[in-house]
């Protein structure tokens, strides 16, 4: 086999190495041709495939075998041939089915955005503004299920989970031993720990990260703010678990919560550890590196940057200073 | 009377014991594959045979066995699929507790076959009595030395283990099967890779239906070529179908493939007619996966053609007039059956059985049933019956396993057929509650077809 593997995704040409995912070679061309991905996670192993998102339409198989596959398939977990094509975008049926699937995540889904805290970084609100129908067709009561609380610092709202398996991958692969799964079946499954047993351990609070909704969230910041009032700012401290690179979430000079740093998929670059999640709270602990970066089209960028009023974290930090200088500057002017 | 190769001696008296079964020719074709064959001749008998799978897809059996990988230094499994769960499907169970032994024979020579040195029956959890008579039988077949080490002095070895499932019907899926059998929750797996490359443990595996290794016996015992004399082109041998609903003689039957389809109903010799004097509305030809078809379209084909008893001749007409051989659950409905209840039914088994791994089916087929449920008892729309089509089509072709699209077909296909009465539901939810629908025009002679213009 060669060591480039030529693809086209809506036409557009890429190259990338055997073994790469249609997704991945989306990703690497960028822009409106990735699929989305609500299940898929690159760094855990096993994950995606499930929540079918993803779909696409191969229309030639590839140089050797030009026959287009019958059905669609999940880009996240189909490896590209040499010559092969795809259509994402370009393929009424695929954007048929998508709006299909976003309508069956949406079926069950309790729609209570305004009370949760997820709302405007929920990877299924971005995905059903971009893709959803107006209006339900769905008349029955929904599912529901009681909240729980696994450990102290996380909660679990199993009502808005998607079944992603996000979560459990995390447990399986990053903590040292998994203590939740899933119970029960079809759409009555539901994310569980064992008989209710707190998840303690260092690197439990990853699921939150990892949860594309507001499924499972970070008790230390539950109803404290709504995402797009707080300042997203980047910053690393010496931590002897994880890496210790994070983003603090701050509102005025006020640190609410920590998470790992996200990259445009809304993933994590690396986990990082509960002592840097859950108990590093102040700005003295951390070394603030700048802003955080964020897309225009976020609800998160509506409050900050583009306003007159920088944050007071700004004014006080060097660093920040340094990267907000134009701002400070208009500021001070006025 | 036609040829019986599976239940040939199945009214013999205690022909579940080693001994009786040995004394009518049983263990015969393993001597014979043994002592006299190689693993290759083996496969290449089976692949003349022309055996397709008889758990519902109707995949080629040989052709699946001759893609098995044979890496070096990794083990490959043979597991028998034993999970029958399907409803209307209840021959393995029948085999499994008549004639145990045939399935043991079919397992070590196609676990030899395939260079297998460890095999697995996978048994739904419901069926403790069979587990109990195939590891009796088991016992029996080791005692006289055709399982364990060395068997009949030729250097193989062969353990054979039977394992409960949990009572899922997902778990008959081949890859969930294997996750279960590996202790897992058993989630279909994403494929690729297939089975055959990476199964049980990651090992090359071969899952095959009870029937389909049942069947190896009779290949072996006779020359695949002998068996391939019956049927009728791509559809050789003989296939055991669970006749049920409203039949004078519902049960199991070997037919010989090719059977037309009127005859398996009305011939004495099989279900002898619909029972009560009543007349037949319509048949879910191969088990509750697939499409349902109304009287008209199932003993003659839209071009006027009898329909038999094969894999080609049930699905002609495609979706639009066909449907599927599947795995042989032949279930027919009277006049007085109602068709929306049973759609409702069969929607309901899929969203209880639905694993919930991928959102089309987990979400898509509760929404079915409610719908369903909702038109059974007269407080539908009439939208709801689009309604139903477009989440059908929503789920059909999007999943992971083909469960998703085994719950959209009887949907899609009922209301295809019979569309009136689901709007009859709406139109009258008074009498639908009272009274069913009937017989309507589902019974009559269908219209000439049009000659195609050149
Ligand atoms: C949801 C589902 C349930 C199934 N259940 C069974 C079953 O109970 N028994 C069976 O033999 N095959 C079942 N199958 C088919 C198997 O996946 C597989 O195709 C079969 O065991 C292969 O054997 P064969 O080639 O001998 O037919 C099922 C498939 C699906 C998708
Ligand atoms: S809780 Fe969140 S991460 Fe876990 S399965 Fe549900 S949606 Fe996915
Ligand atoms: S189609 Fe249904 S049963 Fe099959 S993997 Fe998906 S959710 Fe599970
Ligand atoms: S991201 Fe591919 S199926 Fe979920």
């Amino acid at each position: 086999m060669s060591e480039i593997v030529k693809v086209s995704i809506d036409g557009i040409p890429v190259e990338v190495a055997p073994g790469t995912t249609i997704l991945n070679a989306a990703r690497q061309i960028g822009g409106d041709v990735v699929p989305p991905a609500m299940c898929y996670y690159s760094k855990l192993e096993g994950s995606g495939g499930k929540c079918r998102t993803c779909l696409v339409k191969v229309s030639k198989g590839s140089e050797k075998d030009p026959r287009p596959m019958p059905k669609l398939v999940a880009s996240c977990r189909t490896t590209v041939m040499d010559g092969m094509e795809v259509q994402n975008i370009t393929s009424p049926e695929v954007i048929e089915a998508r709006k299909g699937i976003v309508e069956m995540l949406l079926i069950n889904h309790p729609l209570d955005c305004p009370v949760c805290d997820q709302a405007g970084e929920c990877s299924l609100q971005d995905l059903a503004y971009e893709h959803g129908a107006a209006k339900t067709r769905y008349e029955f009561e929904r599912r529901k299920f009681e909240r729980v609380d696994i450990g102290d610092k996380i909660q679990l709202h199993m009502t808005r989970c998607i079944l992603c398996y996000r979560c459990v991958f995390v447990a399986d692969q990053i903590t040292d031993h998994r203590i939740h799964g899933i119970l029960n079946r079809g759409d009555h499954s539901e994310i569980s720990t064992y008989i209710h047993q707190a998840v303690d351990n260092d690197f439990s609070g990853n699921v939150i990260d990892v949860c594309p909704v507001g499924a499972l969230t970070d008790k230390t910041f539950r109803f404290k703010n709504r995402v797009w009032f707080t300042k997203p700012v980047e910053a690393h401290r010496d931590c002897d678990k994880c890496c210790g690179k994070v983003t603090l979430w701050y509102k005025g000079e006020d640190v609410l919560r920590v998470t790992g740093r996200k990259d445009a998929y809304g993933e994590v670059e690396e986990f990082i550890c509960n002592t840097c999640r859950f108990e590093q709270k102040k700005t003295a602990d951390w070394v603030i590196e700048g802003p955080r970066n964020v897309s225009n089209d976020s609800v998160i960028s509506s409050n900050h940057y583009g306003s007159l009023n920088l944050p007071p974290v700004v004014k006080k930090n060097l660093a920040l200073q340094e990267s907000n200088k134009e701002q400070l500057e208009r500021f001070t002017r006025l | 009377m036609g040829r019986k190769l599976l239940l040939e001696h199945i009214n013999v008296p205690n022909i579940n014991t080693f001994d009786v079964y040995r004394s009518k020719g049983g263990y015969a074709a393993v001597e014979k594959a043994l002592k006299t064959l190689s693993p290759e001749d083996i496969v290449e008998e089976v692949k003349k045979s022309g055996l397709r799978g008889r758990g519902g897809a109707g995949f080629p059996t040989g052709m699946k066995w001759s893609f098995l990988a044979k890496p070096e230094g990794k083990p490959r499994y043979l597991v028998c699929n034993a999970d029958e769960s399907e409803p209307g499907t209840f021959k393995d169970r029948f085999l499994m507790t008549k004639i145990p032994h045939l399935l043991i024979e079919g397992m070590i020579i196609g676990s030899f076959a395939l260079g297998a040195k460890t095999s697995y029956i996978y048994v739904r959890g419901e069926m403790m009595p069979q587990i109990r008579i195939l590891e009796k039988a088991i016992a029996e077949a080791r005692n006289a030395g055709f399982l364990g080490k060395n068997i009949l002095g030729t250097g193989y070895d062969l353990e054979l283990y039977v394992q409960p499932g949990g009572g899922a019907y997902i778990c008959g899926e081949e890859t969930a099967l294997i996750e279960s059998l590996e202790g897992k929750r058993g989630n279909p797996r994403i494929k690729p890779p297939f089975p055959a490359i990476a199964g049980l443990w990651g090992c090359p595996t071969v899952v095959n239906n009870v029937e389909s290794i049942a069947a190896v016996v009779p290949i072996i015992r006779d020359g695949g070529e002998e068996y391939a004399k019956i049927g009728v082109g791509r559809s050789t041998g003989t296939k055991l179908i669970s006749a049920s609903g409203n039949l004078v003689k519902p049960g199991i039957y070997e037919i010989e493939l090719g059977v037309p389809v009127e005859e398996f109903i009305y011939s004495d010799e099989y279900c002898g007619g619909i029972a009560n004097g009543k007349r037949l509305k319509a048949v879910v030809a191969g088990g509750s996966s697939v499409p349902i078809l109304p009287a008209n379209l199932i003993n003659k084909t839209i071009n006027q053609e009898a329909r038999l008893m094969t894999y080609e001749s049930l699905s002609d007409g495609g979706f639009a007039t066909g449907s599927m051989m599947g795995s042989g659950g032949f279930i027919a409905f009277d006049e007085d059956q109602c068709i929306v209840r049973n759609t409702w039914n069969f929607a309901r088994f899929y969203h209880h059985e639905s694993c919930g791994q991928c959102s089309p089916c987990r979400e898509g087929t509760g929404w079915m049933e409610k719908v369903l449920h909702r038109l059974e008892y007269g407080h539908g729309k009439l939208s709801d019956i689009d309604l139903l089509v477009d989440v059908s089509r929503k789920i059909e072709g999007n999943t992971i396993c083909p469960l998703g699209d085994a719950a959209a077909w009887p949907v899609a296909s009922a209301i295809r057929h019979f569309r009136d009465e689901f709007e009859w539901h709406v139109t009258e939810p008074k009498f639908c509650l009272q009274r069913n629908y009937g017989l309507a025009h589902y019974a009559d002679p269908l219209p000439k077809p049009e000659p195609v213009a050149v």
